[in-house]
């Protein structure tokens, strides 16, 4: 019996299998990335990492439902671009496969704090446009098209490494933030990030999270983002990577199917563990066989029309 | 699942301290935190001093969410969710207990359910002062043989904890110790232990965000303690670089512990 083969190949970064852990879940220390990876993760996205330190929002920070999602409101904490190359040191020298995470607030800070994470030996950069909850950040850069274009061209000029870009669920027209991506030189688009939602305690009639608004991570947001990533196949040449809710291999071959190169893995290590891409690793070679494809790759948009795949590397 | 339930007692244990009862229906077994929710202010893990229907924490005034926690009267609504994290084998056993400060917190319900085992308990209690001596009474009726040391020598012998350890341990035979307070203390308990080969189990605390490791706030080397703690064999923990030395601030950075 032949297995279907699931490495792939991402913006010149060669993966053993599509699923890489999703930037701020176990992304704060090096042994966490390594130890993502040694669970069976064919890569990491770090912690997206700011200019400086940044204790993110008071707790409570997460509202966990039953498996089915959970709400987050952390507030981008991290170490800071200073302290935070020691963790990579970490990663890269067990020889992690590792996507430094960067957010800012404009062109200029985001190209500053690229340059910095390339500087750590990185394969390529995740540019976190969509977090929906950091005010002043990620939503007010990401949902506007011209300045993703900015952003994204800003730092494709300031680094060598590939640039991926994320976008944000929350806006009515995520192709066009897909196209002015892509305008700008990134190698890859990476969606969704978290939905935006509340949580209100009925007794203390107030929001849960210390911040009030939050985002919308695991299982509910699955089907928004095999959309996003469906549409964005149609529309654009670059390769994409599918994330939101994904838990088994099925699930993957769904975003496969509706175009994702690759996959990330966030809120799944909350419910199942770290083993989770252990599990993922070993069932989805027996499942692409199973569905009849001898490879990932061969599943790659394999829903589209045939004319809509025409033409693209995928 | 969050749950928001009122304060049903309240309990003032030293000038510092007081414990909060709550009712809530979850399993929970002793060694075991909730994220405790002050509604307006933060949510903090706390362990659990009373692990039944009728839960409890107990809470010591450290900083400013802590402090507030000591004025929160009975019927104040609080938010839980939990149990998380690993508990104490409370199978029977000849037990030493140390506890230092509100770490004492953590192995009364462990030292209460290792009682009721059949097993036999020795508890050392390091406090500043004796009116900081916490749940001595309650460990006394539960069958415990205790032994106190305060730094100002009010009860007890004068000095820290560890100094009482080091006696028992060559005096008595145990299988294994518990212990919960600042990891210096903690060290220097798995250092005394160390040349009788008897086993120590630490509970240690890290900051925490999310308690279902996931966000990476607690890392402590390849362990997240809310998972894989709070409660850890010393053997997994004693060589990390980071035990007794550093800890990671709210943004992941690495502090002085
Ligand atoms: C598993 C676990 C069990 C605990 N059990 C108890 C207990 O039974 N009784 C008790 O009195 N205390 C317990 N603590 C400590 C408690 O969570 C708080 O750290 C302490 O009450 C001080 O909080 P504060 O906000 O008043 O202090 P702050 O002034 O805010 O900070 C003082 C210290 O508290 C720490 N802290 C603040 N927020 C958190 C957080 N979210 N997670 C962890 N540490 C934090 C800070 O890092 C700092 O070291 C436990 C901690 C952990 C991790
Ligand atoms: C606790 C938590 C923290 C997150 N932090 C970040 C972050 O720092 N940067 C980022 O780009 N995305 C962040 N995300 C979004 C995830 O990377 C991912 O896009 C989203 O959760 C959907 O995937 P999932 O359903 O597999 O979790 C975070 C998500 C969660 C749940
Ligand atoms: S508190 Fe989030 S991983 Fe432990």
């Amino acid at each position: 019996m032949t297995v279907a083969a699931v490495e792939v190949e991402l913006a010149g970064i060669r993966l053993r299998n599509p699923f890489l852990l999703a930037s701020g879940i176990w992304g704060e220390s090096g042994e966490s990335l390594k130890g993502a990876f040694d669970a069976g993760a064919g890569g990491v996205i770090t912690k997206s990492i700011g200019a400086e330190p940044r204790d993110g929002y008071p707790n409570p920070t997460i509202e966990a439902y039953d498996t089915w999602g959970m709400l987050n409101a952390m507030g981008l904490p991290n170490p800071g671009i200073e302290e935070y190359p020691r963790e990579i040191a970490v990663a890269l020298s067990a020889g992690v496969p590792t996507i430094g995470s960067v957010f800012a607030g404009d062109a200029d800070s985001f190209a500053d704090v690229a340059k910095r994470m390339a500087a750590t030996g990185v394969l390529a950069l995740e540019l976190n446009l969509s977090c929906p909850h950091a005010k002043g950040l990620g939503s007010e850069v990401g949902s506007d098209p011209a300045e993703v274009e900015r952003v994204v061209r800003a730092v494709v000029c300031a680094v060598s490494v590939p640039v991926i870009a994320k976008i944000t669920p929350n806006t009515a027209d995520p192709v066009a933030l897909g196209l002015a991506a892509e305008r700008g030189g990134a190698a890859a688009i990476s969606a969704i990030n978290t939905l935006r939602a509340l949580a209100i305690d009925l007794t203390l009639r107030r929001p849960v999270l210390a911040h009030g608004l939050g985002g919308l991570s695991g299982a509910a947001i699955k089907p928004v983002g095999v959309a996003i990533v469906w549409q964005l196949y149609e529309a654009l040449r670059i390769p994409i990577v599918g994330v939101g809710g994904i838990r088994t291999a099925d699930d993957a071959i769904e975003y496969a199917l509706a175009g994702a190169r690759a996959v990330e893995v966030g809120t799944a290590v909350a419910f199942g563990g770290i083993g989770v891409f252990g599990r993922l690793a070993s069932e989805l070679p027996l499942r692409l066989d199973a569905l009849g494809f001898s490879s990932w790759a061969a599943a790659v948009g394999a829903a589209h029309p045939r004319s809509a795949s025409a033409g693209r590397t995928a | 699942m969050r749950t928001v339930v009122p304060v049903v007692e309240r309990v003032v244990e030293t000038p510092s301290t007081i414990t909060l009862r709550f009712d809530d229906p979850r399993t929970a077994r002793p060694g075991q935190f909730v994220m405790l929710w002050i509604p307006g202010d933060d949510e903090l893990p706390m362990s659990l001093a009373y692990v039944g229907a009728r839960k409890g924490v107990t809470v010591k005034a450290m900083g400013s969410t802590s402090r507030h926690i000591l004025d929160i009267p009975v019927g104040a609504p609080v938010g839980i969710r939990g149990p998380y994290g690993t508990s104490f084998d409370v199978s029977p056993g000849r037990i030493l207990l140390v506890g230092g400060g509100s770490g004492t917190a953590v192995l009364a319900p462990a030292a209460e359910a290792a009682l009721a085992n059949g097993s036999t308990v020795t508890a050392a209690l390091g406090a500043t002062t004796r009116a900081e001596l916490l749940f001595e009474q309650r460990l006394r009726s539960a069958g415990a043989s205790i032994a106190i040391a305060t730094d100002d020598g009010s009860a007890g012998e004068r000095g820290y904890v560890t100094k009482l350890v080091e006696g028992l341990l060559a005096e008595n035979e145990f299988d294994v110790v518990w212990t919960c307070g600042p990891e210096v203390m903690m060290q220097k308990v798995i250092a005394a232990a160390r040349p009788k080969h008897v086993e120590v189990v630490c509970s240690v605390e890290r900051h925490m965000k999310c308690a279902l490791g996931m966000c990476d706030a607690c890392s402590l080397g390849p362990y997240h303690v809310c998972v894989d703690g709070p409660v850890f064999p010393a053997d997994r923990i004693a060589s990390l670089p980071e035990f007794g030395r550093s800890k990671r601030a709210p943004s992941g950075r690495s502090v002085p512990a």
